[in-house]
């Protein structure tokens, strides 16, 4: 008995190490990597930085570079870029959101088999290559493109909109790339919630709108932290969608990494780039977190 | 409670003004029945309980009076209002549902707030009109709980308190006690009584419990397949079911398939071949001679005796078996050709004598008004 009570033991805490190995493999040891690299000093060499660790006759030297850190500081160009980086996430998020939650709620509420065949669609446009539709909308909002066309066609305008290479062809593009992420989690959240609820507060004098402000909206705030989690954390360090919708003066800390990195060469102020990075995006995102637990606690 | 003295039997008096009235109502899902044809008046202050086993279109039936369904045919009237069309919303009437449905992101005060809320009161108005509720229904000191850290009970209670703060004119309760442990049910149905009575609303109760109908009820309704079958006083459904279904739905009944063979003047004899005798009763029924017919009668209209001499009707049979229940016993006794009849008889002394007839033969008597004779 005791034979099997530790194998089943020793079971379980198989089942808790693959994810912490996974992990350990592919986000901690990358990491350190990249941690390393931040901390070095660049030079033309193969690979471009210096080693942090060297023996010099007998004495193990460290050479910590903080140098790339305070670069980055000095320079306002980076600060700029994360702070305009989370500005045009932070958009592109609510942006996702509003589109996304009268798609997940209308979804959610449809009957078999409209509900799957509405799921699949969601997902379809997954199965084509990422990049040949971020160049559909190239397509689609350039000056002399489909959407002025159709829009001048109708006569609603008279002279093209500049649309492309501006802010808001990006919000477009992240919404569109980022739509199904906001869309599952929101239609996991609404068709979870108990109908009878709803009845419920109908009920009790409710109107639709009521129902919505006061039952359905608060019951799925878990889901719309996560869908708005999924969309903002990947947008933060979006590199391809700024690049082809957005203008020159686009800038998100993706394109200044990829420059820093293929352009200049830049290995180690590439990778404070992308340390500091992270750190923006861990701070709210545990945040987040606890109130979502918070939340779902309280549900239980 | 049927037997209250503040009772008025208000569907005794053709005059009456119906409160509650289903006309003709029919309702299909996808084209399959669930109600069908339903002709119903309730009248105010009325505890009435729409009873039937899942499936029989009750809940179907209070859902249209809340208006989460349409009906496919029909109207329904409170107040002499037609509501049909009345969106749930607007409707004077509260809900407490099986599930309770508490919200469960807010608190017990919020709960029972939210109707109040909704109506648009004062704060200082609801605060005092939740206070009331939260106290008619024990709950005051836990006004500041969510759902999930109360037990079944108090959750029962919070959602009933509820359903009773807006005041409505009707309060629909779908199984409300369905998810408590006996001894809790029971407090509990004398508990809503008392509420009923004390605030003077009318109480529609949807239960597949007949017990639990007997006790609420002013008057019960019971459906099948979507029929409402009969509508009447607890006391006159168990004692004067109208047909076989209702009959064995309520309590436990001996059914016996019986043949007219005399009609003097509608007194009738009936020949029951599963008795392998004739009945003879004193109430007048209609019925043609050679008519099929049933004749229904409980177990404890029923009893033992060692020596029939005395009675009306009298059969032998052999004890099958005696099941203890406490307060009374019931007998199987198996007659001469295998039918197998139920008695049960009260435990008036501490050692029945029939307590351990096991084998014995007996007779089984009865009086000629004991059991009722059915049509169909």
């Amino acid at each position: 008995m005791r034979l099997i009570a530790k194998f089943k033991s020793l079971q379980r805490d198989w089942v808790s190490w693959v994810p912490t190995l996974w992990l350990g493999i592919f986000f901690l040891i990358p990491f350190v990597v990249v941690l390393k690299i931040s901390l070095s000093q660049a030079t033309i060499a193969m690979p471009p930085y210096l080693p942090l660790f060297e023996w010099l006759e007998g004495i193990l030297e460290i050479r910590l570079d903080f140098g790339n850190y305070l670069f980055l500081i000095d320079d306002p160009l980076y600060g700029s870029a994360y702070l305009e980086s989370v500005r045009i996430a932070l958009v592109s998020t609510i942006f996702t959101l509003v589109i996304g939650y009268p798609m997940a709620y209308v979804i959610a509420t449809a009957k078999e088999p409209r509900r799957t065949l509405l799921l699949l669609l969601v997902i379809l446009p997954f199965w084509t290559s990422f990049l040949l539709r971020v160049y559909a909308w190239i397509a689609i909002l350039k000056t002399n493109g489909l959407l002025n066309g159709l829009l001048m066609a109708l006569g609603l305008i008279s002279e093209p909109l500049v649309v492309l290479q501006t802010d808001l062809a990006v919000y477009i593009g992240i919404a569109y790339t980022y739509l199904p992420f906001m869309v599952l989690p929101l239609y996991a959240s609404l068709s979870k919630l108990d109908r009878t609820l709803l009845e419920a507060s109908e009920d009790l004098g409710a109107t639709p709108w009521i129902s919505f402000v006061t039952v359905t909206l608060p019951l799925t705030i878990p889901g719309v932290i996560a869908g708005s989690l999924l969309v903002f954390v990947p947008a933060i360090g979006e590199f391809v969608i700024p690049a082809l919708l957005g203008g020159n003066d686009t800038l998100m800390i993706g394109k200044v990494l990829w420059n820093e990195f293929f352009a200049n060469r830049d290995w180690p102020i590439a990778s404070a780039v992308a340390i500091i990075m992270l750190f923006v995006i861990v701070g709210p995102l545990m945040w987040l977190n606890r109130i979502n637990s918070k939340i779902e606690e309280a549900q239980l | 409670m049927s037997s209250s003295p503040l009772l008025v039997k208000n569907w005794l008096d053709p005059d009456a003004k119906p409160f509650i009235e289903f006309r003709g109502v029919t309702k299909l899902f996808d084209g399959v029945p669930a109600v069908r044809d339903v002709n119903l008046s309730i009248y105010q202050k009325e505890l009435f309980c729409l009873l039937g086993g899942s499936g029989s279109g009750k809940t179907t039936l209070l859902r249209m009076l809340a208006g989460f369904e349409a009906p496919t045919e029909g109207s329904v009237w409170i107040d002499g209002v037609d509501i049909t069309k009345v969106p749930a919303y607007e409707r004077p009437v509260n809900m407490m549902f099986q599930s309770y449905a508490l919200f469960p992101h807010m608190t017990v005060f919020d709960n029972v707030a939210y109707g109040l809320k909704r109506d648009g009161l004062p704060k200082a108005q609801i605060a005092e009109r939740v206070a009331e509720l939260l106290d008619l229904v024990r709950l005051s000191a836990y006004a500041k709980r969510k759902p999930d850290q109360l037990s079944g009970g108090q959750r029962q209670r919070v959602a009933l308190a509820r359903a009773l703060a807006k005041r409505p004119k009707v309060l629909l309760l779908d199984e409300p006690l369905g998810a408590l442990d006996k001894n809790l049910r029971e407090d509990t149905q004398l508990e809503l009584i008392k509420i009923q009575e004390s605030l003077g609303m009318t109480f529609i109760v949807v239960t597949h419990d007949q017990e639990e109908a007997m006790t609420l009820a002013t008057r019960i309704g019971v459906m099948d397949e979507g029929y409402l079958v009969q509508t009447d006083e607890p006391h006159t459904i168990y004692e004067y079911p109208n047909s076989t279904y209702v009959a064995d739905f309520i309590g436990d009944i001996n059914l016996l398939e019986c043949v007219v063979t005399e009609n003097d003047a509608g007194n009738l004899v009936l020949s029951a071949p599963q008795l392998e005798t004739t009945i003879d009763l004193d109430d007048p029924v209609t019925g043609a001679v050679n008519q099929t017919l049933w004749y229904a009668i409980r177990p404890e209209k029923m009893r033992l005796a060692r020596d029939p001499s005395t009675a009306v009707n009298a059969l032998k049979g052999v004890v099958h078996e005696i099941a203890y229940l406490g307060d009374f016993s019931v007998y199987w006794i198996d007659l001469a050709n295998g039918f197998r009849v139920r008695v049960s008889r009260p435990n008036i002394s501490r050692m029945d004598d029939f307590a351990e007839a096991w084998g014995e033969e007996v007779w089984i008597t009865w009086d000629g008004s004991a059991g009722v004779v059915l049509s169909q």
